[in-house]
Formats: C-alpha cells, sequence, structure tokens
C-alpha cells in the first residue's frame, strides 16, 4: 500500500523519532517515515506523489548529529538516526515560517473557498503564532486571473510550494505553469498565450495546499463544513479513479480524487473531476417516456414489457437484442443480463459498440494489474492513445517508463500522449499489428531478426518481471482481427499478461455479469450453464450476435425489439450509416438513458435511469477489481436504478427477481459467479481498494477497512490529503478455491485464428485511423458546462510528407471521402505519424464514423483540395 | 612573477603578484593571445601535455594548499580527491557569474586576463579527466564575455583547446555561458541549474555537485581565481607557493577593496598581513582625512568590522579571523565606510539587494529578505519604531536560528538567506545604541 521508490533492499533500518524507535526502509523520507509511524511533521511542499523539493521549510526538525534544523522531507532515513520533532528549537522554527509565509499572504479566510479545509489555515492553527508582527505593505497581484478554462490563480494567497508546478511537470508531463520572478514576488504563471491546459489541471487545485488555485465548477459554491461526502469510484472511464463525491444541498459539487496506490495514486483526470456535473444537466431525462409524451412508470414499464413478450412470442428470442449496460454497475449488468438471457431467453446481448474487442478475449486472457506495470519487464502498447482514451493509467504508465524505467515497446504508427516515452516503436499500419507482433514474438523465441525488432525483442528478454501488454482498440476504423491476431501472438510469449484498455466506464464488469454474446456471468460462457441454473429459468443455447451483427440483423428486419441500456448506436458504433438504417429497421426500441440521443428519438419507451451518484453498487476497472460506488444525491426526477427496472420489467414478463436492495443483487451475483466466488457484497463494501477477480485467486490483496463509512481525516489532521486507512487486516475468509464453483471453468481465450488479409492501397490513399478523444461528444462532455468549452474541432491529422505529395496546403479545407462517405474538414500536418495514413476522432459521434465501413479490414480515404 | 617568488615579503605592506601579474604589467593588451603567449601563457599546458602526468598537478596543487578562492576555502585538491569513480562522464565548471555587492576581483582576470583562466581549465580539465567544461560568466560581463570568446577562439586556433590537443590524444571542449542576471546563480547548484535550462535555484544538499552535479554527473565547480591559480603553482611547485601566506592561507588571494577609501581598486595580496595594513596601507587610508567608522572585511554577506585595535591587527588568515572575530574573508571583497556613513542605510541598501536577489525557493530567504528590507527602510528613513532592533533579530533569527553567532546556522537551503543576517547582527552587536536613537527621534526622510 505504500510506494517505495528504492525497493532495492529488503532490510530495515532503525530510527528513533521522539524517542520511539521504529523500523523503515533506508532511504525512505523521514516525514514519511514519521508520519508510517504516527508522528505528524507540518509540511506544505512536501507530497508523497511527488519528488520532495524542500522549499517550504515547515517540516524542520533536529536530527542528532546534524548542524542546525533539516528539512524532514530531503532527509532520507539511515541506521541510527535519531530525529527530535518538538523540541524547542523546532517548535521555534514552525512558528517562524508560518509566520514568514503569511507575511504576503492576504488572510482573506472568510471569502476563500479554502477555508475550512485549508491546510496553511489548518497548520497555523496547530503550529503557528498567534498573531503577525508584520505591519508593513504587503505584496499586492491582480486577484484571480484565469490560468485555464477551469482553473484560476489567485496568486497573493500563493505561499510558493511548487506543488502546481511539480504535478505539471513531473505528474502530467505538461510543464505549461511555472515560477516567474523572484524573491517575495515569485508567482506561478503559465506562459503568455499558452493555457494551463491540461487534461491534469484539477489536480493542482486538489493539492494546493492554500486557496491560491481554484476550479470554476466549485468556486464560491459550498462551504467545506456544509458538505457531505461518500467514496466512490469515478464511472468516467474504466480506471475507475477513487474519489470523494460530495454534495451541498442535494447537489454535486465536487470529487477529489483518493489515494488509491493500486489505482490512480490520488489523481483524477478533469473527466472524470469535472464531469459530474451533467448528473444536473437541465437536459436530464426526468420522466418515463412513451411514445415521446410523457408517461408514468407502469405505463412505460408494461409497454416496454409487452413489446418484448410479443416480440419473443411472435418472431422467438432471437428477435430481441440488448445494446449497452457498459455504463452502470454490475449490479445493473447482471439485472440485464438476467432478463435477457435468463428471462427472454435471448443471448443477442452486446454491452459493447462494435469499439471493443471479442469479449471472450478481454475475459480468457491472463488479466495484469495496473501496478505490475510499475515493476514490469516491459509494456508493450497495443492500445489507443492512453491519454485521450484512459488519462489516470496513462499517468501511471508515465511514472513507470520515466521514473522507474520500465521500457515502453509501442505498436502505434500515430502520436500519442506516450510517445516520446517510448523506448521501441514498432510503427505497425493499420492492420498490420498481427504481423509485426508474430515478427517480435518470434524474434523473442530466437528468430533472426534486424533493426527495431531485434532490439525490442532484446529488451523483453534483458529484464526480469512480467511483460504486460495494454490491450486496446486503437483503431476504430479498421475491424479488431489484426488486434486479436496480435494477442494471439503475444499470448505465447513467456510471463505475458494483458492489462484491457477498453474505455466504456464499467464494460469489464458488464462483460463480468454477462453482457456479452456467448457469456455467462462470472467469465464463464454458455456451456457453463450450471451455476445460474438455480437462479434462471431460461439460458440460451447457442451464442448470439454481437452489436455488429445485431445491427446487420436488424437490417434484415430480424430484430423485432432492442433494448439501449445507455448506449447510442447511431453516434458510437463507427459505422454510422450501418447503425443508422439498423436502428430506423426496429420496430421496437426501448431506450433506458439519462439523456436525449439520436437512438433515443427512434424509442417508442424511454426509461430514465439513475446515474454517477444517484446510486449504489459495485464496479468492475480494467485490471478486474471489484469497488464500490456510492450513492450521494437522489435521483433527478423519477429516475430508477437500471437494475430495478430489469427487475420489474422481468417481473411483467412473469418472472420475480425477488431483489429488493442492491446487496442482494450484488449477492446473487456473486452466488452465481465462478469469477466471483468468495466475495460478497459485504467485502466489497470494506475492501479497502477493492477485490480483484477472480476474488479467490486473489484474496491475498484483499485489505478491509477497519470500520465502515468514510473519514476525511487522514494521519494528517487535514482534509486535503489522500483518505487513507490507518488500520487494515487481511481478509481470512476468502477460500482458495471458491465455492462450490470449478476454478477451471474459468474462460481461457484459445487464441483464435484469425488471419488479416489486408487490400491493397492505392497511391492516392491513406489508410485511416480512427482514434479516441478524451472531450468527446458523449453526453458526460456535452452536458456539462465546464468541460463543453475544452471539446476541440476534429481535425484530419497526416504526415507533412503526404501532402507535401498530395499537393495540399496544411491547414486547409479538404475534401475526405472513403466508399461509405464524405465530408469537407481542416487538414493538419502532424510529426510522428507514419506516412499513408490518416488520422481522424471517430466513435461516439464523431463525423468519421461516416467514413467507416465496419465489415472492411481496414478503410482508406482519399483527400483532395477543395476546387 | 619570479621577483615575488624570490622574497616572501611577509607583513611587508605590498602587493605580491602572481595570478594578476600579466593583467598588471600589460593592463591594454594581456588579453589578447599575442600579448599572453609571448609571455607565457599555455607554457606550463603544454608542459602539463609533455608530461602526461596526471598525479603530478595533484600533487603540486595539493602541496600548494589552494583553498577554493570564491568564498568557501574549500581545499581544491581535496575536491578532487571526491570525484566518484563511475564511469560517468565528468564536467568541468568555472563559476564566473560575480555578482556580489563589492566584489568584483574575477572581473579584473575575466576581462584583463583570459588566457590565464583558459590555461588554468585546460590543466584542470586534465587533471580530472573531463572534456567538457563550462564557463558560466555574470550576465553583465559584456566585455568579459566578448574577451573570453575571442580567448577560447582564438586558443582553438592554436591547438591549444579542442579535440586531440597538440597531438596529446586529449579533448576538451569550452563553453561559454552567460548567465540571466541573478545573483543566485553564483551558488553552484543553482549556477548548475541554470546551465541545464531551468530557473536558476539551489539544490537540495546532498548529493553535492561533485557527486551528482550537471545533468546528474559529477561535476567541479571553481571559482575563476581559484582556477587561474593552478597554472602559477605548477610552474612556481606547490611547496614554493605554499611558502606565501599564513597557517592554512596559503599563496595570495585578490582583494577589491572599495568605499570610502583612497585608493580603491583589486590588490593581490599575499595572507597574513594586517587588516590595518590593507586599508591604511594598501588602500591609501580613508580619503578626506575621515575617520573609519566601520568596514566589511569579507563582501556584502558576512558580519562587519569596525575601527577598534583589535579588529584592525586582525591578520588577513582564513581560518584565524573567523575563530577569533566571528566573520569571514568571503568572496574577497572589503568594504570601508567612514565616519559620516549611517550604519543603517547600508544595512538597508544591502537587505535591498538580497530581497532582490532572493529564487524565492526556501520561505524564510523569500518572505524574511523583504520583511527586513521593508524595516530596514523604515528605520533608515525616519520612520524607525522603537522596538524595530528588536523585530530585525527575530525576523533574523527565523532565517538565521544563531544569528549573533557566526559560523551560523540557517534555516534556508543555501546561504543567500542568512546573507542579510550579517548586517542585522553587526547593527546590534556594534551600532545598537545609534540605531535606537535614530528610531527614537526620527531622521528626516
Amino acid at each position: 500500500m505504500t510506494t517505495t521508490e528504492p525497493q532495492s533492499t529488503k532490510t530495515t533500518v532503525s530510527v528513533t523519532i521522539d524517542g520511539n524507535t521504529v523500523e523503515a526502509i533506508p532511504g525512505e523520507m523521514l516525514i514519511k517515515v514519521a508520519q508510517e509511524n504516527g508522528v505528524y511533521i507540518p509540511r506544505f511542499c512536501w507530497h508523497e506523489r511527488m519528488k520532495p523539493v524542500g522549499m517550504c521549510r515547515m517540516c524542520l526538525v533536529e536530527v542528532d548529529g546534524i548542524r542546525g534544523l533539516p528539512p524532514a522531507c530531503t532527509m532520507p532515513v539511515a541506521e541510527g538516526m535519531v530525529c527530535h520533532t518538538e523540541t524547542p528549537a523546532v517548535k521555534q522554527a514552525q512558528d517562524d515560517i508560518l509566520e514568514f509565509l503569511l507575511v504576503n499572504h492576504p488572510l482573506d479566510c472568510p471569502v476563500c473557498d479554502r477555508g475550512g479545509e485549508c491546510p496553511l489555515q489548518d497548520t497555523t492553527l496547530a503550529f503557528g503564532p498567534g498573531e503577525s508582527r508584520f505591519v508593513e505593505e504587503k505584496r499586492h497581484f491582480e486577484k484571480p486571473i484565469p490560468i485555464s478554462n477551469v482553473v484560476l490563480l489567485d496568486r497573493e494567497r500563493c505561499i510558493q510550494c511548487a506543488r502546481c508546478t511539480r504535478f505539471a511537470d513531473e505528474i502530467a508531463g505538461d510543464p505549461l505553469i511555472s515560477f516567474v520572478d523572484r524573491g517575495g514576488h515569485t508567482q506561478v504563471l503559465n506562459h503568455p498565450n499558452h493555457p494551463f491546459a491540461s487534461y491534469f489541471s484539477g489536480n493542482v487545485v486538489q493539492i494546493c495546499p492554500v486557496g491560491a488555485l481554484t476550479a470554476k465548477p466549485y468556486r464560491f459554491r459550498a462551504r467545506p463544513w456544509d458538505l457531505a461526502t461518500v467514496e466512490t469510484s469515478c464511472t468516467q472511464c474504466s480506471v475507475q479513479c477513487r474519489g470523494a463525491l460530495q454534495s451541498s444541498s442535494n447537489r454535486l459539487v465536487r470529487l477529489l480524487g483518493i489515494d488509491s496506490n493500486a489505482v490512480n495514486h490520488g489523481w483524477l483526470c478533469d473527466k472524470g473531476r469535472y464531469g459530474f456535473e451533467y448528473v444536473h444537466s437541465d437536459d436530464r431525462i426526468r420522466e418515463p417516456l412513451l411514445n415521446g409524451a410523457i408517461a408514468s412508470w407502469p405505463q412505460a414499464l408494461d409497454a416496454a414489457a409487452d413489446a418484448l413478450r410479443s416480440a419473443r412470442d411472435l418472431h422467438g428470442a432471437e428477435s430481441i437484442g440488448f445494446i449497452g449496460g457498459a455504463r452502470g454497475t454490475n449490479e445493473d449488468a447482471y439485472a440485464w443480463s438476467r432478463l435477457a438471457k435468463g428471462v427472454l431467453g435471448t443471448d443477442n446481448v452486446d454491452a459493447q459498440l462494435g469499439d471493443g474487442l471479442p469479449a471472450e478475449l478481454i475475459l480468457g486472457v491472463e488479466r495484469a494489474s495496473i501496478a505490475e506495470c510499475d515493476s514490469a519487464a516491459a509494456i508493450v502498447l497495443l492500445a489507443p492513445d492512453l491519454k485521450e482514451a484512459l488519462p489516470v493509467l496513462h499517468l501511471r504508465l508515465r511514472r513507470a517508463a520515466l521514473d522507474l524505467r520500465v521500457p515502453l515497446i509501442d505498436f502505434s504508427c500515430a502520436p500519442h500522449g506516450l510517445s516520446s516515452e517510448v523506448t521501441h516503436a514498432l510503427a505497425a499500419a493499420p492492420g498490420e499489428q498481427g504481423a509485426r507482433a508474430e515478427q517480435l514474438v518470434a524474434a523473442v523465441n530466437g528468430a533472426s531478426s534486424d533493426g527495431v525488432i531485434a532490439a525490442a525483442a532484446a529488451t523483453m528478454k534483458a529484464r526480469a518481471g512480467t511483460i504486460v501488454v495494454v490491450l486496446g482498440r486503437a483503431n476504430l476504423a479498421e475491424r479488431s482481427d489484426a488486434t486479436v491476431q496480435a494477442v494471439a501472438a503475444l499470448a505465447q510469449l513467456p510471463n505475458v499478461k494483458f492489462l484491457s484498455a477498453l474505455r466504456r466506464g464499467n464494460v469489464h464488469g458488464a462483460l463480468e455479469a454477462g453482457l456479452a454474446p456467448g457469456i455467462l456471468p462470472g467469465r464463464v460462457t454458455i456451456e457453463y450453464r450450471d451455476a445460474v441454473a438455480a437462479k434462471w429459468s431460461a439460458i440460451p443455447e447457442a451464442p448470439g450476435l454481437d452489436t455488429e451483427a445485431m445491427l446487420r440483423a436488424a437490417l434484415e428486419g430480424k430484430i423485432k425489439a432492442l433494448v439501449l441500456i445507455g448506449a447510442d448506436p447511431i453516434a458510437d458504433f463507427p459505422d454510422r450509416a450501418l447503425a443508422e438504417a439498423a436502428v430506423r429497421a426496429v420496430p421496437t426500441v426501448i431506450a433506458i438513458d439519462g439523456f436525449h440521443n439520436e437512438s433515443t428519438q427512434r424509442a417508442k419507451v424511454v426509461l430514465p435511469a439513475t446515474m454517477f451518484g444517484e446510486k449504489s453498487g459495485t464496479i468492475t476497472n480494467l485490471e478486474g477489481r471489484i469497488q464500490r460506488v456510492n450513492q450521494k444525491v437522489s435521483p433527478d426526477g423519477l429516475a430508477m436504478d437500471d437494475w430495478r427496472i430489469a427487475s420489474e420489467l422481468a417481473f411483467r414478463l412473469g418472472h420475480d427477481f425477488d431483489l429488493e436492495t442492491v446487496d442482494e443483487v450484488t449477492n446473487e451475483l456473486v452466488s452465481v459467479a465462478p469469477a466471483l466466488a468468495g466475495g460478497s457484497a459485504q467485502l466489497f463494501r470494506s475492501a479497502r481498494d477493492g477485490v480483484r477477480i477472480p476474488v479467490a485467486q486473489h484474496h491475498a490483496e484483499v485489505q478491509l477497512r477497519k470500520g465502515l463509512g468514510l473519514t476525511l481525516d487522514g494521519p494528517d489532521g487535514v482534509s486535503w490529503e489522500p483518505i487513507k486507512v490507518e488500520a487494515e487486516i487481511t481478509v481470512e475468509s476468502v477460500p482458495e478455491n471458491g465455492n462450490t464453483q470449478d476454478a477451471f471453468a474459468l474462460l481461457r481465450w484459445d487464441g483464435g485464428s484469425v488471419r488479416v488479409d489486408l487490400p491493397g492501397r492505392d497511391a492516392y490513399a491513406l489508410r485511416l485511423i480512427g482514434s479516441v478523444s478524451l472531450y468527446d461528444h458523449g453526453s458526460a462532455v456535452s452536458e456539462s458546462p465546464s468541460l463543453v468549452g475544452l471539446r476541440t474541432v476534429p481535425k484530419l491529422l497526416v504526415a507533412a510528407a503526404d501532402l507535401q505529395r498530395l499537393g495540399v496546403p496544411n491547414g486547409t479545407e479538404v475534401h475526405v471521402a472513403s466508399a461509405n462517405g464524405a465530408f469537407n474538414i481542416v487538414v493538419q500536418a502532424i510529426k510522428g505519424l507514419q506516412p499513408g495514413v490518416a488520422q481522424l476522432a471517430a466513435g461516439s459521434g464523431n463525423a468519421a464514423n461516416a467514413l467507416i465501413d465496419a465489415a472492411a479490414v481496414v478503410n482508406d480515404v482519399r483527400v483532395e483540395t477543395i476546387r | 612573477m619570479s621577483e615575488a617568488v624570490e622574497t616572501p615579503a611577509r607583513k611587508e605592506v605590498r602587493e605580491t603578484l602572481i595570478v594578476s601579474r600579466r593583467v598588471r604589467e600589460f593592463p591594454d593588451d594581456a588579453h589578447t593571445f599575442e600579448r599572453a603567449t609571448s609571455d607565457g601563457a599555455y607554457e606550463i599546458w603544454k608542459e602539463v601535455l609533455r608530461r602526461a602526468d596526471v598525479q603530478w598537478i595533484h600533487d603540486e596543487v595539493k602541496a600548494s594548499g589552494l583553498r577554493g578562492r570564491g568564498g568557501a576555502n574549500f581545499p581544491t585538491a581535496i575536491k578532487w580527491e571526491s570525484l566518484p569513480d563511475n564511469g560517468l562522464p565528468r564536467h568541468l565548471v568555472i563559476n564566473g557569474d560575480e555578482g556580489e555587492p563589492s566584489t568584483f576581483k574575477d572581473r579584473l582576470l575575466i576581462e584583463g586576463d583570459p588566457h590565464a583562466l583558459i590555461e588554468g581549465v585546460c590543466i584542470e580539465a586534465y587533471r580530472i579527466g573531463s572534456h567538457r567544461a563550462f564557463i558560466y560568466l555574470r550576465g553583465e560581463f559584456a566585455l568579459g564575455a566578448d574577451r573570453i570568446e575571442q580567448a577560447v577562439h582564438d586558443a582553438r586556433a592554436a591547438g591549444y583547446v579542442g579535440s586531440n590537443i597538440l597531438g596529446s590524444g586529449f579533448d576538451v571542449e569550452i563553453v561559454v555561458h552567460r548567465g540571466a542576471g541573478a545573483y543566485i546563480c553564483g551558488e553552484e547548484s543553482a549556477l548548475i541549474e541554470s546551465l541545464e535550462g531551468k530557473r536558476g535555484m539551489p539544490r537540495i544538499k546532498p548529493p553535492l555537485p561533485i557527486h551528482v552535479g550537471l545533468y546528474s554527473e559529477p561535476t567541479v565547480v571553481n571559482n575563476v581565481e581559484t582556477v587561474c591559480t593552478i597554472p602559477h603553482i605548477l610552474k612556481m611547485g606547490g611547496a614554493q607557493y605554499a611558502n606565501l601566506g599564513v597557517n592554512r592561507s596559503t599563496g595570495t588571494r585578490l582583494a577589491a577593496i572599495s568605499g570610502h577609501v583612497n585608493n580603491p581598486g583589486v590588490y593581490e595580496l599575499e595572507f597574513g598581513m594586517t587588516l590595518r595594513d590593507i586599508i591604511f596601507g594598501i588602500a591609501g587610508g580613508i580619503r578626506g582625512d575621515k575617520q573609519l567608522k566601520f568596514f566589511l572585511p569579507g563582501g556584502a554577506s558576512f558580519q562587519w568590522l569596525i575601527a577598534s585595535d583589535e579588529h584592525l591587527d586582525q591578520v588577513y588568515d582564513i581560518d584565524d579571523i573567523s575563530a577569533k572575530l566571528g566573520t569571514t574573508l568571503g568572496s574577497g571583497a572589503i568594504m570601508v565606510y567612514d565616519e559620516d556613513t549611517d550604519p543603517l542605510l547600508v544595512a538597508w541598501r544591502l537587505a535591498k539587494f538580497y530581497a532582490h536577489e532572493s529564487c524565492g525557493k526556501c520561505t524564510p530567504c523569500r518572505e524574511g529578505s523583504g520583511w527586513l528590507e521593508k524595516v530596514l527602510y523604515r528605520m533608515s528613513h525616519g520612520q524607525g519604531r522603537p522596538n524595530d532592533m528588536d523585530a530585525l533579530l527575530d525576523i533574523s533569527a527565523g532565517i538565521s536560528p544563531d544569528v549573533m553567532k557566526a559560523p551560523f546556522t540557517q534555516t534556508t537551503i543555501c546561504p543567500l538567506g542568512p546573507s542579510p543576517v550579517s548586517a542585522i547582527a553587526s547593527l546590534q552587536k556594534y551600532f545598537r545604541a545609534e540605531v535606537e536613537a535614530a528610531c527614537a527621534a526620527g531622521v528626516p526622510a
């Protein structure tokens, strides 16, 4: 649970702090050793997740044998060190430093957002002088200036601790703010005409020890003592960072990152931090709708159940399809899965929208944990730009590469957030990842090779440890076949594990709960039906259709009822033409959603669903970690939890789920899901860093929270530090081998035998990469006032050499056309992109979807000047 | 030079020209390649390459007792011995960021005898096995930078600098880097940060630059005068050099004497003279027949002395003065003030400099220096309050807890923090009554 960079030696040293001798890892900083042994040394600049800088001088202590007062934050512990933190000299220094810090601080606490949770306030109260002797004029700066669209800076309040500048530089890799001027005029500023436009800018607001940095969404919204808080996880992407969700007057006002060593180190991306705003958007669907008109819940549910029943009775269960469910909780996903498969008997269920990877692959490969990347032999990137897709995973991998020196081997042929950290760039063009991976694996196995393949293979063999393959859908404009082929090859490597980079919030939980064709809850295929047989009345006999196949079946008139669980295929499916025609072709669309979208416009029944912060349950992140999400505010309007909606529909179809509380759903899921054997609602509720599945395999890493509920009083006694649990006990009740389930029932992906036959490319065509972007067209961005302005207009990115070759001036509007569609767009030359390819944001309502043919192995586009 | 070696004139009130001989003898053109080489420049460098004996350099410098002339007085040869043998490239950095008020002795060498500096750099680079040396010059040294760059150019053209020097197989490149006007960059770790292209702020020590310096590689940082002395030591022999001076203060040192003296300027002095000899003999006494009131024997950062016999009879000796009088010879500057000087005004002007030059890293220096400056401004401009002097001492104690002692301790990373405190301590020691009177009566602003 603690991170220690110097892990080279296991032996400890004895350090005496205020008379108590404790054991510590040599090289650890004294301030941290003291904290972990219950001695709080005050500090401002030191932050556990950043390198020490020794600026604020608040942590001065006495160490025997060292002259003067060394700072505890830059003092590595050594054998026999004797340290004193409460001597008169130390107390005097603390008094002095605080008086210095307050010399130029405006003391405008009554109007400061930080007031009440301010480290400077708290530390002054605990360690400082009662009054100042400063009678001179204070330093003056213009009051808050915006340094980005979201963050404001009040330089008068700043105490120059460099936490924000170090975060921007060291952690985020966006060194857009820094100190300017010097002495008493030292100030933090962004560079002229370059705003602090970082995906991680909100973190500097959270770690600022005063009210110098504030964020628009929270400014003047609440006082800290009026906030109510629950611990939860962010559901914007599948990293699922831990956070403290706070509300005032039944409105969500803030999400703070919580330091989970397993997941996020306390960081959040701005989309996660501010994306909660959409919960309170005016555009929320607040009442059930029947044929576009407001209806009562019974009316709407009856209509939906009738449509499903008549489709099943008239056309068979396979005429019903379920798309979506990756945005809810595991409990929601399980209820939908049981409704579709266990009640209606259809296996046409898919939580992914043609933008992911086959469920049996994701569920069936050996899964790596996020933390395993820190000590990996190498990290192989077979994934989209993680900075755009999974921002906080990007931070973890950036740290692994930069600070922990883990080599990165990259398949991408396009520049991305980690490009400058890549050790070996394999640069596989669209569709060629499989062939490239086979070359790499052959080279590792001793086949002769040269160039970057040989170098990458040598690197992979040179270090001990696991090879972690970060596995996602790097390109929405090609079928997943080449990626599948690459995984089949890479799976042959010794010591290889895979870290899924599927993006949608709870997609992994949904797949685990059975929201995929051919899959039953708990990482098993539909052949292993015994587990669910006790609860489920109908189980499909054969694997059903995935989203793409469902859409094609719908075009052929074979889908009579389509249930959209928080999904908008028209916008999100990469092939817009197919999705749009298919949704139109379905007679009855039933949508469960929080917002209207193009697909819900086609729905006969629209059922309002609860959203983030409005419901409790569990979710599963990309490493298979189950964590709790907690309700903080009451649902807006008449919105209902998904699992209740599914239960109500089942009830109307003659099946009583007999589920009254969310914990009952969790426990039923656990009871039928082999991978969850050993878990329970109680365990998930109290496991500090969550529980990885298969639970039985990872029981050793489960740590329980001592006592339930959230405390914002960390060991610091100040609320802005990461929430920590002081005492943990290890779970002993988790059985090694699950309950009665056969552990070997768990799905093992057999590697498949996909081969990719790439079509030839004509000289004027560019092979398309459909990329993802953080600020996309989804409702989390569109409906959050703080985020919507951050969205940029997509441009067609092309290598400069190609622009020159095609005779197209950089920055001009061009006509881009594929076999599927065409439109005009501005073209931009970009460094690092392989010639012969073009990159454009796709999925999530982006225009590129009009170009993509989902059936094509790869999609080629032509770029023409507009005459 | 030979005459200086022959008769070490201990206690005799006269200069001993070694490092500054060439520039004093040929003030108009000592900086030119022609004059310098006709005067013997690079002869020792050639000798070094001919002997190809690193140990010889080391032994001679060690025997000479040479200590760093930047103010810290660390023995140069001992610094070399501390270099780790870890296979990493080593760097030589010359600190020419001379920027303290009243300190201008390196400027004489930088502008006047650049070839001596380059010769010293080459020899030291050879000693430590560095192939890239950086001369970091104060940004304001425009003439100095021009002359050093021209000298490097000429030396390279003559084959004294560059690759395979004079067929020896040894390479050294010299990079001349100009600072951007920050006093803090004279602190060696801030200088290294600045060289790396970062904001000049001191680093946490340990590790010392000798272990983890420029680009995280072992780095020797030396003062200009120190480096310029090395060829002379090799020429005259380390033992000969050590015969000059007194006790562990061997050889000569450049002293920049300024203020109310008749003959201000840079003088090369053998250690061992008394301060009275220096002020009244070398510098010609107080101008206008005024009385000496007080003087700063070691530049702006260290404690003052007054016109007492105890202070004036103090020998110019690095260790003796700090043991006896609690101050140091610092950067080699001596500032002299006559009877009409208001010590408060001097303290304020010094505090203003340090407040302006604080890099902003450590809280006590960043906030404390500005606070001291504001209080001193009031006190020296007729708005003093009765308890201001005690307030000054209290504020000072926050920066330098043992404010009245020397060597002081500090709550900051580098010694810039305690620098203005020296003046406060001096006011307290020698002028408390005068300061209190000024604050009580008020002086017209």
